[in-house]
Order: structure tokens, then C-alpha cells, then sequence
């Protein structure tokens, strides 16, 4: 077996996580140690890119707050991360959306994947 | 330059030398006082042979996360024991990794039969080792424990024919302006004219770089895999994947 599968095996635990991919809007719910108290904050904005493979595998999350863009990058296998929700699948036509740091306002916004819904057949 | 305190190197340096079998001289008061002023092995330390695998990171507990180099390293083979009577030094001799019979000399075959073993490829001697290991023995990464200070020794990558700017760090020529063409990275002035009328020895120029031997010091362990015989340390080590390197605590 490969040598660094084989180290993360050992060392590094898996959490479950729902597949998300970029132009997906995603809560990250991200424990922060102030002084002894531990807390959870929450980061949501959209995916716009995912980096890397196996356990050092990356993504950068983006927001707007208060009119600034704001870019947070997570390690996928931090300990750090308490849980990912995903709010909404976008449509997007490339991998890694930096076409979005350009863009403000109603063209900055990224269309909502439409899912084929299951019907019930009688 | 003698330099010593014993008596005996008053005398001409030819004459304090004793006879030690047909190796005169290894075995001398002297040669022990300049291996010292040499400033070699000062502390016993411990080693062994490893391979450079490749480069990952990990998160400790509270989410810190640290770059770490996993090393292959050993079991390596005791092939000969450098004694101070036989040798003048002492020393371990150690192998690494296994050599196809079809490349291995015969005299090679008889050096390795003598430890019991088959032939290897890498062997390298360990000198003043705090190790105590007879002709035969096995060495693993048992040798190290979880949290220790180790140096890492290997050959780094070759970098070519490279320039002043990378090779040692000149800062070029700070302007592309003001009369300057086509001289961004160039070295500037080698040196005087009429005195010395000749470039000092040592300057700086372009030229080969890497491929040197380096260590890496300071660097901890962060994890042992007994069985897999990998050992994780913290931070880069020289030269690349699946190249050879020592390591030393």
C-alpha cells in the first residue's frame, strides 16, 4: 500500500461529510479555541474550489460580509471541523470559480442545480 | 598543526606513531587528538539508513497541522564491526536494502555472508555509534522514540547551472530602469582593478548547484511505524522521493 495512504490511515480520522463540489453553498461549522473555551462558528458561502487529494485535500469557501468578499480556505481532514451542511447545489460550468472575485452583485450569483425529483408511481 | 597536549607529540609527528599491524599510525595518541580538534562526533550518536518516501502533513489534536517527511528507514544489517585495536577507530558498519544476486560482485557476496545476510545495496559506517550491535545484528527505527530531536542527512536535489540570484541569494539588480539592460539578475562587480589585478578565491559566481550532502537538524519525530518500518519527522529533508538518506539522534 502506498506509504502516505498507509500513514493517514493511522493517524488521520475520517469524518462523513456531504459531497459537495464548487458553486455549491455550504455551512462549514468550524470549532474555534478562545483562551479554554471552545466554541463553533459557522462560515456559509459558496465553494469555489476544491484542492488536492486524500487527506491533505483542501476547498475555499466564499462570502460576502458587509459588502467585502471574504475567502476562508479548510483543511477537509482538520479535526476543526465540526460538520459541513449543504444549503444549495449550484450549476457551474468549471471547477474552480475564481471568475467570481470579479464579479459583485446579481452577476456574482450562481444558478441552483434543479434535481430531478423522485415521483411515486401508484 | 599539531596541536596536543600528550607528551609524546613533541617528538617530529612521524615518530609518536605506533605500530599497529600493518596500519601504522591509526592507533596513535595523535590521531585520536585530531579526530577530536576536527570536531567530529563530539556526542555518541546513534544512526541508521532510510529512504525518502515522500512528503504529507498531519493535525495534531487540537487542529495544528504540521509538515511531516515519511523515511523508510531500515532494518539495516550490522556487516562489520570497525574496532579502536584492529581499525585505529570504532565504528558500525551498516547496510540497507536488498541487491539482486546478478549485480553483486563475489567479493561483495563473501562481505555479506560474513554477517549472514544477502548483498545490499546502500552500506555506510557509522563512526563512534552509541549503538551495541555485533557482526549480524539488525537495526530498525526502534532505535528512535516519538518526540525526539534527529538530524536527517541526505543529498540534495541538483539544480543545474544556475545563477548568483538563486544560487546564493544576490538580490540582482534592483532596477530595470536608469540605464540598466538586460542585467536584472547579473552578479555586479567581481572584484578591483589595477589591485589585486585577479578575482579573490571563493568569489561567488554562477555555477552547479545541489547535489551537495546536506543534514537537516532539529528535526523531531513525530510518529514510528514499527512494523512498516516508517518513521515520520516533522518538516522537509533533503534531496528527492526515494533517495537515501541518514538518520541521527
Amino acid at each position: 500500500m502506498n506509504a502516505v495512504n498507509y500513514v493517514h490511515e493511522q493517524l488521520t480520522g475520517t469524518k462523513e461529510f456531504p459531497k459537495f463540489k464548487a458553486g455549491d453553498n455550504i455551512t462549514v461549522n468550524y470549532k474555534i479555541v478562545e483562551g479554554n473555551k471552545e466554541r463553533i462558528q459557522s462560515f456559509k458561502g459558496d465553494v469555489i474550489k476544491r484542492q488536492g487529494s486524500g487527506a491533505t485535500a483542501t476547498f475555499t469557501v466564499r462570502k460576502i460580509s458587509d459588502g467585502v468578499g471574504v475567502e476562508r480556505l479548510f483543511p477537509l481532514s482538520s479535526p476543526n471541523i465540526d460538520s459541513i451542511v449543504l444549503n444549495k447545489a449550484g450549476r457551474v460550468r468549471r471547477a474552480k470559480l475564481f471568475y467570481l472575485r470579479s464579479r459583485s452583485g446579481k452577476s456574482a450569483r450562481i444558478k441552483e442545480k434543479r434535481m430531478a425529483v423522485e415521483t411515486k408511481t401508484p | 598543526m599539531f596541536v596536543t597536549g600528550t607528551s609524546s607529540s613533541l617528538q617530529p609527528a612521524g615518530k609518536t606513531m605506533e605500530k599497529v599491524g600493518d596500519k601504522p599510525g591509526l592507533n596513535s595518541p595523535m590521531a585520536d587528538v585530531l579526530y577530536n580538534l576536527a570536531g567530529k562526533n563530539r556526542k555518541k550518536m546513534k544512526g541508521i539508513i532510510g529512504r525518502k518516501i515522500g512528503m504529507t502533513s498531519i493535525f495534531d489534536p487540537g487542529g495544528k497541522q504540521t509538515a511531516c517527511t515519511i523515511i523508510e528507514a531500515g532494518p539495516c544489517v550490522v556487516t562489520q564491526v570497525r574496532t579502536k585495536d584492529v581499525d585505529g577507530y570504532s565504528a558500525l558498519q551498516l547496510s540497507f536494502g536488498d541487491k539482486k544476486e546478478k549485480h553483486t560482485l563475489k567479493s561483495e557476496k563473501n562481505h555479506f555472508s560474513k554477517a549472514q545476510t544477502g548483498a545490499k545495496k546502500f552500506v555506510k559506517e557509522f563512526r563512534d555509534t552509541s549503538l551495541e550491535k555485533n557482526i549480524g545484528d539488525t537495526v530498525t527505527v526502534d532505535i528512535f522514540a516519538e518526540g525526539d530531536t534527529v538530524e536527517v542527512v541526505g543529498t540534495s536535489k541538483g539544480k543545474g547551472f544556475q545563477g548568483v540570484v538563486k544560487r546564493h541569494g544576490f538580490s540582482g539588480v534592483g532596477e530595470q530602469s536608469h540605464g540598466q539592460h538586460d542585467r536584472q539578475r547579473a552578479p555586479g562587480s567581481i572584484g578591483g582593478s589595477s589591485y589585486p589585478s585577479r578575482v579573490f578565491k571563493g568569489m561567488r559566481m554562477a555555477g552547479r548547484m545541489g547535489g551537495d550532502r546536506v543534514k537537516m537538524k532539529g528535526l523531531k519525530v513525530v510518529k514510528i511505524f514499527a512494523d512498516k518500518n516508517y518513521i515520520l519527522v516533522s518538516g522537509s529533508v533533503p534531496g528527492h522521493n526515494g533517495s537515501i538518506v541518514l538518520i541521527q539522534k
